[in-house]
């Protein structure tokens, strides 16, 4: 058995990384811990650098196809450096004013990303599942940061307390499928499920746990209890984090699970997938719409969104998984100029409801700017690059013969951007109660303008990342 | 000809102003060229640009112009220079508000020359988000309920329609829209299926009809129209409405002509549909008119009148009645702008609306009443002034079709004179209020954007060939039935 261990060497310098940033702050003193995010975000650059020059058209595996390093895996491993990157960027502000142990936060961080690289490169479900635990005790101490914060500490308790029920869930599936199967490998899987004349009710008990404990990652509906607490409680770039990241590895697994070794019965689990999407998007959506505080607002939004991603996930056999990454990355770019408005925001003002936001784009332009940008572009208006990649995912799903559930998604997006228009309407119209400019740092502003500009020409021109995500989703089947 | 402009951030004022203005000068000095050197005879696209723009779909960036949307984007040009004119007295924040009014204008120009359908819907929605902002920010005391109401209403309208664009496009394999208008009409294939057509009709059609607007999807454009600010309405009655109903010639009427058959043959349940909506928005719209007092919602309520005439001159389907509906689309355009404007002009001097507040106002402002009287004239149908032609034209072309629809609607002829000509009574004539002792005559920057388009009416009034010359060719080509 020759492993090429090279081929993992994205995952080694993260894994790498984060310890050398636990260890930095265990000698720094505390005037010098400034570092720690430079060194952080420069380690991501180099791991980035080295999966685009070294893994690029790589299609190999490591223990017999256990872990898997082909253009889908690639494409999410620079997918989650890069957005590790943009959430310690977000956190540099943010930790500096109000959390303490900055050294084990930005660790931590980098432990979740490498997490994330693994869940997408598994090829097996016990890979999958000691990836995700890995992500999930990292984001159960990253939600609790905030210590001295009551809600910081009810939101990580019910995220630990579901999470680790989900978990339980997946492993009780997995073992099923494992003792019904045989084999807890997607390809084999793949080819049991084909040979098998009927599916025995053992077997459908496992794959309906394994996908109960994935929704609840995903926060779907109706899993997704756990979701608005936690994400009101995190530190904001901790909700960022959880929003974008978290949910995007899960789909990664989810992506190869179902195109892989589900295939053969996508007759069965397509419209448990399609019912799920459809409550999900509604109950996401409308629930929005009662809410006051921004982080509230944006993880029942977060709820709606994955709605449209499970109808892309149904519609897999007809067109692939093109849409549902090209949503994953939009999705990305919205969300985190979203939630580092809103950190720029409340790191100011402390306030993250959404009176708080009254006549803020008069006291900072930019950041007003950027937040109603992303938020139009969450609610999917055309030129940014929301709408493109719905309208990718729409189209997906008309193509499968789901043109309902599309029509059904299409007006969950009108629904949203009645509460997204709230914001706005805040943001632009109403007068603020303390005319006083809010002073933004020039990294966030930075950072914002590259994320703006990532919305609009993505939304413009989204022919290159079209054909990443091709080339990614060629991978895939 | 796509015509992009944009947006420039100028530290001072003045400078804004005048700079914007000037730009907005470039589209119609482009738009009097193409007037120029529009090849008359050609029926097909003229000046096109085609290239590959989302490869993944076939989606092109395929802009050109027939005489339909030559017309429509001279009337864009057109309204440009005045309504930055017009917004000369904005005070707080006139660079965002010029800056988004150029966004507007870019949408809007690009929506009439749009000829693949996902650029067309692409520009459709680009015109709601400065029209949310314009409205929202610089409009009057309910201007935020206005604003939601209007981007609301009209998304709601424009999510139907990407649910039938979709499935068009499933269908068709394509978004240009010249081929999808081939295709639909080779029999035999999946485009040209009558009972897809009416489905997709339908869709397209509440997605317009929001827009147009036409009854019951009209209820935002009073409220939106009374809380805008005076150029803001200029545009909104003179081109956004206008998309809609460009958006039935070209889509509805080209696109799906089994549908649109279905709609306006006068045959079955739903045969007299469009006619019977197009007289309910003439007679209904006209009578609203009549109750109001608010100068600025009886001009609204008059808009959708004029655009029932637009609706029943389509439903016929003739050249007569297309012939009456576009021209009246771009006669209507000319002549609600210089109602809006009117209603500016005495709206910035008294501060407030009310028909029956004013008095005898012609004594101390006799230009105004002047030009206020052409204007109403114009709207009312008088012949002579450009309303007559399109308003006539419409109905000699749907009473061939819908004999009784047609002689009930010019009930609404009646009924606009009555309230245009109540109203001229009510504000100019009889004893000066003595509230208005010192109100000033009108000055020459409002006159300004007034005369081009009495100017406009006039001209079209007595030789409307200048107009109709430039869309001939391209009604014939159009799936008329006579």
């Amino acid at each position: 058995m020759n492993n090429n261990f090279l081929l993992l060497l994205p995952e080694f310098i993260v894994t790498g990384l984060a310890f050398v940033v636990l260890g930095l702050d265990l000698f720094l003193p505390e005037r010098r811990k400034w570092v720690l995010p430079i060194v952080a975000v420069v380690g991501l650059v180099v791991a980035l650098v080295v999966s685009l020059r070294y893994l690029w058209g790589v299609s190999d595996s490591l223990y017999d196809g256990v872990i898997r390093v082909d253009g889908y895996a690639l494409f999410f491993k620079a997918f989650f450096i890069a957005l590790g990157g943009v959430v310690v960027l977000v956190s540099v502000d943010f930790v500096r004013r109000n959390l303490e142990h900055p050294g084990e936060y930005y660790g931590i961080l980098l432990f979740t990303v490498v997490a994330m690289m693994l869940l997408a490169a598994s090829g097996e479900l016990l890979t999958a599942y000691i990836s995700l635990e890995l992500l999930s005790f990292g984001l159960y101490v990253l939600v609790a940061y905030d210590r001295y914060n009551a809600k910081s500490n009810e939101g990580a308790t019910k995220y630990i307390l579901l999470g680790a029920f989900s978990s339980a869930l997946l492993l009780f599936g997995i073992s099923q499928v494992y003792g019904l199967l045989g084999t807890t490998r997607f390809d084999e899987i793949s080819s049991a499920l084909s040979s098998a004349d009927a599916l025995s009710p053992g077997l459908i008990l496992g794959i309906a746990l394994i996908i109960a404990g994935l929704g609840f990652k995903v926060a779907a509906v109706p899993f997704h209890m756990w979701a608005p607490d936690a994400y009101e409680g995190a530190p904001i770039p901790i909700t960022a984090h959880l929003a974008v990241g978290s949910k995007a590895a899960a789909f990664a697994l989810v992506l190869r699970l179902f195109a892989e070794a589900f295939m053969p019965i996508v007759e069965q689990w397509q419209i448990l997938l399609i019912g799920l999407a459809v409550i999900t998007m509604l109950l996401g959506n409308l629930v929005a719409l009662a809410q006051r505080n921004l982080k509230r607002l944006l993880a029942y939004s977060s709820v709606g969104q994955v709605g449209y991603l499970l109808m892309g996930v149904a519609a897999l056999a007809a067109t692939g998984s093109g849409g549902i990454m090209l949503h994953l990355v939009a999705y990305a770019v919205t969300n985190m100029a979203a939630f580092l408005c809103l950190a720029a925001i409340y790191n100011i003002t402390g306030r993250d409801d959404i009176a708080g936001m009254a006549g803020v784009a008069r006291r900072a332009p930019l950041v007003g700017l950027v937040f109603a940008v992303s938020l139009f572009s969450l609610a999917g208006l055309p030129i940014f690059v929301g709408f493109t990649s719905k309208f990718y995912l729409f189209n997906a799903a008309a193509a499968q013969g789901l043109l309902w559930v599309a029509g059904i998604a299409i007006f969950s997006s009108l629904i949203s951007l009645y509460y997204y228009l709230q914001v706005v309407r805040q943001l632009y119209i109403e007068p603020a109660e303390d005319a006083a400019p809010i002073p933004v740092p020039r990294l966030t502003l930075g950072v914002l303008g590259a994320l703006f500009a990532g919305m609009v020409g993505l939304g413009v021109y989204p022919a290159p990342l079209m054909e990443a995500v091709q080339y990614a989703s060629d991978a895939l089947f | 000809m796509l015509l992009v402009l944009f947006a420039i951030r100028r530290e001072q004022e003045e400078l804004a102003k005048r700079v914007t203005f000037i730009v907005t000068l470039i589209p119609l000095l482009i738009a009097v060229f193409l007037f120029i050197n529009y090849d008359r005879s050609d029926s097909g696209h003229q000046f096109e640009e085609n290239m590959m723009w989302i490869k993944a779909f076939n989606i092109h960036y395929h802009v050109g112009i027939d005489g339909l949307s030559v017309t429509l984007v001279l009337l864009t040009a057109l309204l440009g220079p005045i309504c930055v004119l017009a917004s000369w007295k904005i005070e707080k924040g006139i660079k965002a508000y010029l800056a988004l009014f150029l966004l507007l204008e870019t949408g809007m120009i690009g929506f009439f020359c749009a000829l693949d359908m996902f650029l067309f819907y692409v520009f459709f929605e680009l015109t709601l988000l400065p029209m949310y902002f314009l409205i929202g920010v610089w409009g009057g005391p309910r201007r935020e309920y206005a604003a939601i109401k209007f981007f609301l209403y009209t998304l709601f309208g424009s999510v139907l329609m990407l649910i039938a664009m979709i499935a068009v496009y499933l269908k068709g394999d394509t978004f240009d829209i010249p081929t999808l208008i081939e295709l639909a009409k080779t029999p035999g294939h999946a485009l040209a299926e009558r009972t897809f057509q009416i489905w997709a009709f339908l869709g397209f059609f509440i997605g317009f009809a929001v827009k147009v607007p036409i009854f019951p999807f009209h209820t935002w454009l009073p409220d939106a129209h009374v809380e805008a600010p005076t150029a803001i309405s200029v545009i909104l009655a003179g081109i956004l409405l206008k998309m809609g109903t460009y958006g039935l010639v070209r889509v509805n009427f080209a696109m799906l002509p089994e549908g649109m058959d279905f709609f306006c043959n006068g045959e079955g349940r739903w045969g007299n549909s469009l006619a019977i909506l197009g007289f309910i928005n003439i007679v209904y719209g006209s009578l609203c008119a009549l109750a109001q007092t608010d100068f600025k919602k009886l001009v609204a309520y008059s808009s959708i009148g004029h655009m029932g005439f637009v609706l029943i001159g389509l439903a016929a389907r003739n050249e007569s009645g297309l012939t009456g509906a576009i021209l009246q689309m771009f006669n209507h355009g000319v002549i609600s702008a210089m109602l809006f404007l009117l209603v500016g002009v005495v709206y910035d001097r008294a501060h407030h609306r009310e028909i029956n507040g004013f008095g005898g106002l012609g004594s101390k402002m006799p230009i105004y009443t002047g030009i206020t009287t052409l204007a109403f004239m114009a709207s009312l149908g008088l012949p002579g002034l450009s309303g007559f032609v399109g308003e006539a034209l419409s109905l000699l072309g749907a009473y061939s079709k819908f004999k009784v629809l047609t002689i009930l609607s010019t009930a609404g002829i009646v009924i606009g004179a009555a309230y245009f000509l109540w109203t001229l009574q009510r504000v100019f004539l009889g004893e000066l209020n003595p509230k208005y002792e010192a109100i000033t005559e009108i000055n020459g920057r409002e006159i300004a954007t007034l005369v081009p388009l009495g100017i406009l009416t006039i001209v079209l009034g007595i030789w409307p060939s200048i107009a109709i010359d430039m869309f001939r060719e391209a009604v014939s080509i159009l799936p008329l039935v006579q």
